[in-house]
Order: C-alpha cells, then structure tokens, then sequence
C-alpha cells in the first residue's frame, strides 16, 4: 500500500486502517456470481465479432463477497449526516426523512419512460404542476419552472430569461450583471454563462452591500443584481428593501440566490420583498438528495411579466388534462424532458408532509438552531456581523494564527470529536472562515455537545496549538497533501498499472 | 516616475521595467500568504487590452480561486510563463521570479494614484483588507 498519508503504525494511534482500493484488492481468477445455464463465454458469441473487444478489458478482478465487503467498509468509513452532526454552513446538510426514499420508489413513477406522451404521465404531470403552484404560493411568484438540474442550473435559467426579457423590449444595453462579493460562486460562473459582464459589489464592513457602492455602479447597463438572501454571512441585508427600490429605479431586474430559502420559507416571499426571479435548491430546502442519492433540481420562480420566457415544455392544465407546450417566446428547453422528476416526487411529499405550518417550522428552527448555537459560541472566536444570525453564522479563526494555526486546523481537529467539519475558507471575504449551519433538524442535545467540544477546541487551540497539528487521529486518513495533489495530480491508481 | 514599485488596495504590485512605460505587475507578499499556497496560474494572453480594474489574471490555491486586477489600464506585452509550470514560485518570489505579467500602459499618469510603500503598509494595518 502506497498510502503513507494514514501513519497507523504510531503507538496508541485510534486510527481505524484504510480500505485498500480494489485495484490492490484484486485476485487473478476471481469472479461474481453466474446464475446457473449461463457461462460467460456462451454471451460472447452474442455480440457481433466486429465489436468485440480483442483483448480483455483491464477491471479488477473480485469475487461479489469481496465487493461487497470493500463497499460496505467504505461506507463505514465515510461521514454523513445520517452518522454524524454535519454543521457545513452553506450547504444545509439536514436530515431527509427515510419516506421520501419510499416516495420515490413508487413504480408508477419510478417506471415512467421518458418518452412516454403526456397522455400515458397525467399522473406524474398533475405532481409536478401541483408542485409549480406550491412553490409559486411558497415564492410569491406567478409561475415557476422545474426544468432547471440543479441550483446554478437555475441560475443560469434565470439569467437566460432576464437576457431574453431585455430583448424583448428591445433593449440591448443592458449588459451587466451586479453580484456581492459574498455571493456563491455559482452566481458570477452563471452571469458570464449568459453573456454578461460581473460587477462585484464589495460587502461594507457589516458584511451587507454598501448602498453607496450599489448606487455608483448601477446604470443603464445593468441588467439584473443578483442577491443571495439572507447573505453567505447568514445575515438579512438590513437595507434590502432601500437596495430592492433602487435596483427597481434603475430598470435593471432583481435575482434572488434562494439557496438559503430554509432561513425563511413560510415566513417570508421573495415575490413580496419585489425580486422579479428567484430559484431554490431542493436539496437545501425540500428534503431531495446532495448528490450521490441522485440528480440535483433548482426550481426557478417568476414573476408574471416573465412568465412567456420561461424554458420549454411548460405543463398545461386544461380541465383535467395535462399537456406540454412550448411557447415561441420560451427560452427554449434547458434540460432534457421535463427535469429531475423523481427528485421533485419528494420534493412535494416533503412540502405535502410538513404542510403550511411545518413549512413555517423548518425556517423558524432553521433559525433557532443557528442562533442557539451562535449565542453557545461566543466568546469562542469573533464572528462576522452582529446581532441574530440567520440560518448559518461565520466565525473567523485569524487570530489562532498567532499560534501557527488555520481554520482548517481546527477543522481537523472538530473531525477527531465526532462530528463533520463545518466550511471553512468560504466566504473569501472573511479570513480563516469556520462557516457553521446546525440546520433544522439538529436537537439541542446534538448543539449542546458539539458547543462543549468546540470550546474545548478552541481552548486546547490557545493553550497547546501543536496539539491541533496533530489533528486528526481517528480518521483512516489525516491530512492529505492537497498542494501537492493540485499541483501534480495522480490521476491513475499505480496498482491498476500492474494489472494492466 | 520611477523604478519605485506601487500596490493596490486589492494587493497587485507594479514596477517599471526600465522603460517608463512597460510595468511589470505581481501580487504582494501578503496576498501571497493569504492565497497560501498557489497551485495553479491563469495568465492572459500577450495582445490583450485590460482596462484599469479589471480581472487580468487568476490565482488558485487549494482554498480558492483569486482574480488578479490590472493595477493600471494597457495592453498585454508579456507573461511570466515560469509560473505556470512552477506556480510555486509566486510564492517563493513573489516580487522577483513570481512576477505575472507586463504592460504597457495606456496612461502614465494612473501611476500616480496607486499607494506607495507606506500607503501600502497603513492600508495593511488599516484591517480593511479586501480583493483577495
């Protein structure tokens, strides 16, 4: 084994072996299982000569046993949230209920072919319309789409629809797009997408955009100001109704980044706050999986100037029935078929589930949780903003570095006490970041222990800072050489290398 | 003008490269800290025209992504191509060999509204840093 990053030879070390990969796990001759009647060479006389591979493809061999066990461990070994707390601020890392898997798995969905007509899918045509009206009642916007694969995606639609509006009107001015320092990535990658030019718009020293800025740099040519609400900061933009009205004198349209919608659904619309487009990521928001658990969904919501834009096929609702159309004015189609459907399946059973008044609850714990957290916290590291967070807080650990340490350190070091690490170095605008997000559905049992630990932490960090070097010791591997991978990237395992 | 070398509050360094109009930009040995360790370098092409202010160049390290302004409006003459298979030496030189590109500027007279040294050093201590 090649892998002199996990040091489990070191006396009295925790650290739990790590799984070899199942390229060093091979074994000449191993195979799974054939069901009786069938030998692998009778199946290759099915498959036309010219096609054949000529000499055996370069696989692992393993036995299903060995497969099994090598999945199995590695799942062991992995964090997730059904294992462990995963306060990652940004990335609303909640627990899903385990019914919205059964709510996927029902056939008539599940077994739905893509090109099935509208007139073989009324049932799965009358979720998704009933979902685009729940979060239009949600969003306070007159119609939405669910097209959109993920939350850029949805951004990306947005900017296309805001592109197309502006053409409509014939107005071919409006080239810039306006986004905070603070704002996600995503947003700036999205903007230049559509053919538009970025203007950052620097967070003043509260961590909100400074409205002097904003002024300055709206024009005539700007096309739309993009807002993620609250902010990555978890803090409501205290001025948003002022910057709401001035982006509206302007002519320009209002985006709203929802990523952080969990802050304030039932509570609060966009629609009503006067943003013209917003989407919302179901997997932060509505219980659907980060990955891994399947394709991601971005809803986008727009308001009803809007509405002819939108991507095609839109879904119809004439009496009973269910129809795709595609309206000329649509921006056309954004993804293939129409979206992430077993996605949206659960997305609407965690709204039908939780109802009006559950809805509400997910943001006001969102709230409470975050906030408990943060008043357990203080004291610990200095925080950016002041006063109630939202649904996440950020700290800054810039001050360790006087010991020689990162947020990343003690990140490491949050790892060996159980728990997933929060974010850290995002928002790039605050040194050292730790970004924490306890979610809704944390207790104040699971909050009150993680409190303890990171004061411990952060003490230990203050009074023996080579301690929190050495950090993590429980983990199969410590801390892996990300300059070095960046830099010289091994893109093969070298144990396929002898196989081959 | 001098061979003296200037800064921006968003960390960019800019130098005379002998000809008064032919400037030499970098970021600064702060900037270099705060990125920590540089594994990739995107330079702009040689010909390209970069308004004052805007993104000229990009820095990644293992955090991030970092935009690099051009600290004075001009043409594109000149790119430290060492550092984009050794971007290790932005962090090892950062005023020398970890330079990242030159320019010729459109208009001297920018030169004078960027911070000197000791500018450079009270916005440092000012705390209200920012850009990078």
């Amino acid at each position: 084994m090649s892998l002199e990053l996990s040091g489990g030879e070191e006396s009295g070390s925790m650290r739990p072996p790590m799984e070899p990969t199942l390229w060093q796990k091979s074994r000449p001759g191993a195979r799974g299982v054939f069901p009786p009647g069938i030998s692998p060479e009778a199946l290759d006389g099915r498959c036309p000569e010219q096609i054949r591979r000529k000499s055996p493809l370069a696989l692992p061999e393993l036995s299903e046993l060995d497969v099994v066990r090598h999945f199995t461990r590695l799942s062991h070994l992995n964090r997730g949230v059904d294992t462990h707390f995963y306060p990652l601020g940004s990335c609303t890392m909640k627990y899903n209920p385990k019914i919205m898997d059964r709510i996927s798995e029902i056939t008539g969905f599940r077994d739905l072919h893509p090109r099935t007509g509208p007139e073989g899918m009324q049932g799965l045509l009358e979720v998704l319309h009933t979902l685009e009206e729940s979060l239009g009642h949600l969003l306070g916007m007159e119609a939405v789409t669910l097209a959109p694969a993920a939350g850029a995606h949805g951004e990306l639609t947005g900017i296309l629809i805001a592109r197309r509006y502006f053409e409509s009107k014939g107005d071919r001015g409006r080239t810039e797009i306006l986004i905070p320092d603070s704002a996600h990535g995503t947003n700036p990658a999205s903007a230049a997408m559509g053919g538009f030019t970025v203007r950052v718009l620097p967070s003043g020293s509260d961590g909100g955009v400074d409205l002097g800025h904003l002024a300055e740099t709206l024009s005539e040519k700007t096309a739309l100001v993009m807002m993620t609400v609250p902010s990555t900061l978890g803090i409501f933009e205290k001025d948003l109704l002022k910057m709401v009205a001035m982006v509206k004198d302007s002519g320009a349209l209002l985006y709203m980044d929802g990523a952080n919608f969990n802050a304030f659904i039932g509570l609060l619309r966009p629609g009503d706050l006067g943003f013209d487009i917003v989407h919302i990521n179901t997997h932060k928001t509505l219980a659907t999986p980060h990955g891994g658990g399947g394709p991601g969904s971005g809803p986008v919501g727009v308001k009803a100037h809007l509405a002819p834009f939108l991507p095609s096929p839109r879904i119809r609702k004439e009496g009973e029935r269910y129809s795709l159309v595609s309206p000329e004015t649509s921006i056309g189609p954004i993804r293939s078929f129409i979206g992430s459907t077993l996605v949206l399946l659960r997305a609407l059973g965690y709204l039908r589930m939780l109802g009006g008044e559950g809805v509400r609850r997910v943001a006001l714990y969102a709230l409470l949780n975050a906030n408990y957290l943060r008043a357990r916290l203080s004291g610990t590291l200095p925080r950016t903003g002041s006063g109630l967070c939202a649904h996440e807080f950020v700290l800054s650990a810039k001050e360790l570095g006087a010991e020689g340490l990162h947020a990343s350190d003690l990140a490491k070091e949050i790892l060996d006490a159980g728990y997933y690490a929060p974010t850290i170095s995002f928002p790039l605008i605050v040194p050292e970041a730790l970004m924490i997000e306890p979610t809704e559905t944390e207790s104040k049992e699971t909050l009150d222990r993680f409190a303890e630990d990171f004061r411990r932490i952060v003490d230990l960090a203050r009074s023996n800072p080579s301690r929190i070097k050495e950090a993590p010791r429980r983990t199969p591997v410590a801390r892996p050489d990300e300059v070095a991978a960046a830099r010289d990237p091994v893109l093969t395992d070298p144990a396929s290398l002898h196989l081959s | 003008m001098s061979s003296e070398r200037r800064y921006t509050p968003t960390h960019e360094w800019i130098q005379s490269v002998g000809d008064p109009f032919r400037m030499r930009v970098g970021i600064t040995d702060f900037a270099q800290k705060e990125i920590t360790d540089v594994v990739f370098v995107e330079l702009p092409k040689i010909g390209k025209k970069v308004p004052r202010g805007a993104e000229a160049a990009i820095i990644e390290s293992v955090k991030a992504a970092f935009s690099i302004y051009a600290p004075m409006g001009g043409e594109i003459v000149g790119i430290n191509s060492a550092i984009e298979s050794n971007p290790a030496l932005v962090n090892a030189d950062p005023y020398g060999a970890g330079w990242l590109f030159e320019l010729k500027v459109d208009n001297a007279s920018e030169w004078s509204s960027l911070l000197d040294e000791n500018g450079y050093r009270a916005h440092l201590s000012s705390g209200s840093v920012g850009g990078h």
